[in-house]
């Protein structure tokens, strides 16, 4: 081994930039969406899934989702390589925090330790930074407060009501940005986060996955007959506000002429193509 | 009892390792939870990285292979261990009577300690293989009974866990009631 050369790849460039974070920071930029939204006594994290091959197993490939420990769930966006050893780390040390203080986890430790590891892998020599952001949610121990954190390949950790990582977060995170309320019950918080999801996620249902965690329950997984239920909902609900603001357009277009018509149609087109399937016009 | 000071005698000397998985723990003072909680903590881990449980009987392989390195180091644990469980994929409740030499043996019925004395021959006499629940806690009465009589120190009741097919559950013992060998 060249012992005693620095083997460190991330140094600064000469205007103060780390270019090797900022490369991971780009692969998690190519990787699927994941949204997470706080409401009261629930969060949901939400995940957009690459469409499968025909031969492919869905039912046992692995899912973007994992959970570092019974209460706590985590969900990437980015390498799934480096997430399995990310994730496998963080598992290791909430048995080990276990075992020395008899206590599980809370969020914000384990979200530090996440964050700590991957600050480490941008200092130190022979290794690269992990090319992931995670989402980290979960209630801690006897606590009926959701909590919600984002790491960065760089090791910066915040904590969120509602966010975004992946492909497009940043029009899902200002999806949510418009929509997002404090104390959203159950059905109103699944609903936000597949909503948000349905703004980047072309292909509707079966592209996405939904865990739901409660306080002192286990993780729950939406079926995806369930997810398809709530698209519809969404889509249809879409559906009749793009007719109804039609219908007001129409009476306005009778006087402004044939040109402005099919103007406004080409709009609407787009404004409902996140909607997802056989766009209505 | 003379002296200034009693043993505690509610002490849980037990362990749930995963959701079907009892084990029982007797030996060196510091020794047993150690290991015990070094156990669990193991299983647990394993449970999370392969969103998988362990049967009993995988259990109780891991553990007779911490406790053979054990053995072999420079301090090893002095742990005698019963492992109890509920194999939800072949739905069959299996038993693991295991010591600090690292021999693990399937059995129908275990004791372990001096108590064993009292108890093996009553379970050696009263046990089949057919056996309910409702029998199998008046074998355990008959055991306590017997141990009450003839136990040289004073015995101060036992602590009963129940592993079935829905997990691990604490079970109400009354204490007095009594039981005679049919």
């Amino acid at each position: 081994m060249a012992s005693g050369y620095d083997r460190a790849l991330s140094v600064f460039s000469p205007d103060g930039h780390v270019f090797q974070v900022e490369y991971a920071l780009e692969a998690v930029k190519r990787g699927t969406c994941a949204v997470a939204v706080k409401g009261s006594k629930i969060v949901v994290l939400g995940c957009e899934k690459r469409s499968a091959m025909k031969l492919q197993d869905t039912r046992i490939t692995p899912s973007k989702i994992s959970m570092v420990d019974t209460h706590v769930c985590l969900a990437f966006a980015g390498l799934n390589a480096d997430a399995r050893i990310l994730v496998d780390k963080a598992r290791l040390e909430a048995q080990s925090h276990r075992l020395t203080v008899e206590d599980p986890v809370t969020i914000e430790y384990i979200t530090k330790y996440v964050a700590g590891v991957q600050q480490r892998y941008t200092q130190s020599g022979g290794v690269r930074p992990f090319g992931i952001s995670t989402l980290i949610v979960g209630f801690d121990p006897g606590s009926e407060e959701a909590r919600l954190y984002q790491t960065e390949p760089s090791g910066i950790y915040s904590a969120w009501k509602a966010n975004a990582i992946g492909r497009s977060s940043k029009t899902v995170r200002e999806f949510l940005e418009r929509n997002h309320t404090p104390s959203l019950d159950r059905p109103a918080t699944i609903e936000l986060t597949i909503k948000s999801l349905l703004e980047v996620v072309q292909t509707g249902a079966k592209n996405i996955e939904i865990a739901i965690m409660a306080p002192g329950k286990e993780v729950e997984y939406l079926q995806s007959e369930d997810i398809e239920k709530i698209v519809e909902k969404i889509n249809s609900e879409k559906d009749a506000e793009a007719s109804t603001r039609r219908g007001g357009a129409r009476g306005g277009n009778a006087a402004a002429g044939g040109s402005a018509a099919s103007a406004q149609g080409a709009e609407q087109v787009l404004a409902s193509r996140p909607a997802g399937e056989g766009a209505a016009e | 009892m003379r002296g200034a000071s009693i043993l505690k005698a509610n002490d849980d000397k037990t362990r749930s390792l995963n959701k079907h998985t009892l084990m029982a723990f007797v030996g060196e003072a510091g020794d047993t939870v150690q290991f015990a909680d070094y156990a669990q903590a193991n299983i647990q881990l394993y449970s999370m990285r392969n969103n998988s449980e362990l049967s009993p009987y995988e259990v109780s392989s891991f553990i007779r292979s911490e406790l053979a390195k054990s053995l072999r180091s420079k301090n090893p644990y002095t742990v005698n261990l019963l492992l109890g469980g509920y194999d939800a994929i072949k739905q069959k409740p299996e038993l693991f009577w295991i010591d600090y030499l690292a021999s693990s043996a399937p059995v129908p019925y275990a004791a372990h300690g001096y108590a064993q004395y009292y108890c093996l021959s009553i379970l050696d006499k009263h046990h089949h293989p057919d056996i309910s629940f409702e029998q199998g806690m008046k074998l355990l009465r008959m055991c306590t009974d017997e141990l009450k009589r003839r136990l040289p120190i004073d015995f101060k009741g036992v602590l009963v866990k129940v592993v079935n097919k829905d997990g691990v559950t604490l079970q109400e013992y009354p204490e007095g009631e009594q039981m005679y060998a049919p």
